[in-house]
């Protein structure tokens, strides 16, 4: 597998106030793969992975430093057109977030945002979208009923219709199974090797072997640097560092 | 070491559970003695004529508090109209983007310094800016002085909502490209919708029996509210003051007392029904 770079790290620290979050990160994304980022809790990886949408914008004293290239422009620059920068790189949260309004209105409302769309495109999209994130036939027959009813597995992935309605480049996934249990973890991993084609994915986890099963590449994280990074295959079977060794086995983390 | 007896936890705790019965029954049992009070007496003049036939002097026959009832109305819908707006958008400022600055902070204590300002204070101020400048009471210097009381309830109340609202949901509307503005007028405020009523309607209920600010600013008449902008106009809270307080007349006081179990009424149930409202939100 040899896909050209999407997203392309350099020298990337972070900051939340004066405390150093992120220490000199370099790291490759390929496009239409899977990387997974591990580690243990608090060690960076959804800081790291929050860079990539400049969701941390929202805070006060958050700061990134650095280079993050996408498809060779770096987003850290000042001017970045944050609306369509949060179009192309879309992201799934650690619990499910669906909004206070209609199944079909969760897709419909971010997708009108980016689209003159007539009300026959829109359902189509809106169906595709459903469908992509294998929720469509649990929801067809109840597209008014408010999102926030369904179940938390079903939530999730109405989140993940939501997020590719609008045709992002970049899929952010921030633990995206930890809330939910086992039956709808596995529909979501299903899920994934389909997104994969249209999209590149970058996935946060606590479970290895989930990263193992699910990643083409995997980056290993600790106390904000990357220790190491390759493919999923190399990093579970012959990691070269010893500290990625006895996390991935098990002895800390 | 040796062991602390059981009885002596077990009679502090009857003590506390004890006294905590003693305050409950004492913080119910005067409510329900103000009300009770307020239905034995008010109760036998209500009638459909003694809510729609305007207050007259003494000595004048079918008297009523039906003007009184519109000011009233008039008077506090027009505080809702004049504060919620700028009250909401002060609290979605203090929320959404001021949060963690300097200029929030002085909002947020200007704010509750205000809501324990009494109320007779604000009265007296909208008399000097307004009553006093134009050279009349009107109602509409009663709405300025209640919507300047309620403007700091719902400012705060309108920021607490906001802020309970799971950072999450801010994130997720954001990531999907979402200006700040959009996402807080179309996702946020609505996830918070009735958090926002509520402090609304507990506003509302709270400036409904205001009575300090009106003797300054509306007045009292024995006209029907029509005179709302240039006149003293007719309102509950002052009319049970110059009827009770007032009057030497024991007819007059039933008529107090009559209005009194009206606005009571009026309250009781707007704070029912946010009640019902918060109800909903939190399941």
């Amino acid at each position: 597998m040899n896909n050209p770079v999407k997203i392309s790290t350099r020298g990337l620290n972070f900051y939340y106030g004066d405390n150093r979050a992120l220490i000199d990160n370099n790291l490759d994304i390929r496009a239409n793969c899977i990387t997974a980022v591990i580690g243990p809790s608090g060690c960076g990886k959804s800081t790291h992975l929050r860079v990539y949408n400049q969701i941390y914008r929202l805070y006060r004293g958050q700061r990134a430093e650095g280079t993050v290239l996408l498809d060779g422009k770096n987003i850290l620059e000042p001017g970045v057109d944050l609306p369509d920068l949060r179009r192309r790189v879309g992201m799934i949260f650690q619990k499910p977030t669906p909004f206070p309004m209609s199944i079909y209105d969760n897709i419909a409302y971010p997708l009108r945002l980016h689209y003159k769309l007539s009300r026959s495109e829109e359902e189509g999209r809106v169906e595709d979208a459903l469908r992509r994130a294998c929720i469509w036939d649990e929801v067809k027959d109840k597209l008014q009923r408010g999102g926030p009813a369904l179940s938390g597995g079903q939530q999730q992935r109405l989140c993940i219709a939501r997020a590719i309605a609008a045709e992002p480049e970049v899929l952010l996934m921030d633990e995206p199974t930890s809330a939910i249990d086992p039956v709808a973890t596995n529909k979501i991993e299903e899920l994934l090797p389909e997104l994969r084609r249209r999209f590149t994915i970058v996935i946060v986890t606590h479970n290895m072997q989930q990263a193992s099963r699910i990643s083409d590449y995997t980056a290993f994280f600790y106390k904000g640097r990357i220790v190491e990074t390759d493919t999923t295959a190399k990093i579970f079977t012959n990691p070269s560092d010893k500290k990625t060794e006895e996390y991935i086995t098990g002895r800390f983390g | 070491m040796t062991r602390r007896p059981p009885y002596f936890r077990k009679a502090c705790n009857a003590l506390l559970g004890l006294l905590s019965l003693i305050s409950i029954v004492l913080a119910i049992g005067c409510m329900a003695w103000v009300l009770c009070t307020v239905c034995a007496r008010g109760f036998s003049v209500l009638s459909a004529d003694f809510l729609t036939s305007p207050c007259k002097p003494y000595g004048e026959e079918g008297a009523g508090i039906g003007n009184a009832l519109v000011g009233t109305l008039l008077i506090t819908g027009g505080a809702a109209l004049l504060a919620v707006p700028p009250a909401m958008a002060a609290g979605i400022y203090m929320a959404e983007y001021g949060n963690g600055s300097r200029w929030a902070a002085f909002l947020r204590s200007a704010a509750n310094i205000m809501m324990g300002l009494p109320s007779i204070l604000i009265g007296l101020f909208v008399y000097v800016i307004i009553v006093v400048p134009a050279g009349h009471f009107s109602g509409l210097a009663g709405t300025v002085a209640l919507a300047v009381i309620m403007f700091p309830i719902i400012m705060r109340t309108t920021e607490d909502m906001l802020n309970m609202v799971p950072p999450a949901l801010r994130e997720s509307a954001l990531a999907l490209g979402m200006t700040r503005m959009r996402a807080t007028l179309c996702i946020l405020t609505r996830a918070a919708k009735n958090g926002l009523a509520t402090g609304v309607l507990l506003a509302l209920a709270r400036v409904s029996g205001e009575t300090a600010p009106l003797l300054f600013t509306a007045m009292f008449a024995y006209s029907s509210p029509s005179g709302y902008f240039r006149e003293p106009t007719a309102n509950l809270p002052v009319l049970i003051n110059e009827y009770t307080m007032n009057s030497p007349f024991e007819s007059m006081h039933e008529i107090g007392w009559g209005a009194a179990l009206v606005i009571s009424i009026i309250i009781l149930t707007v704070n029912i029904i946010t009640r019902i409202l918060f109800r909903e939100q939190s399941r």
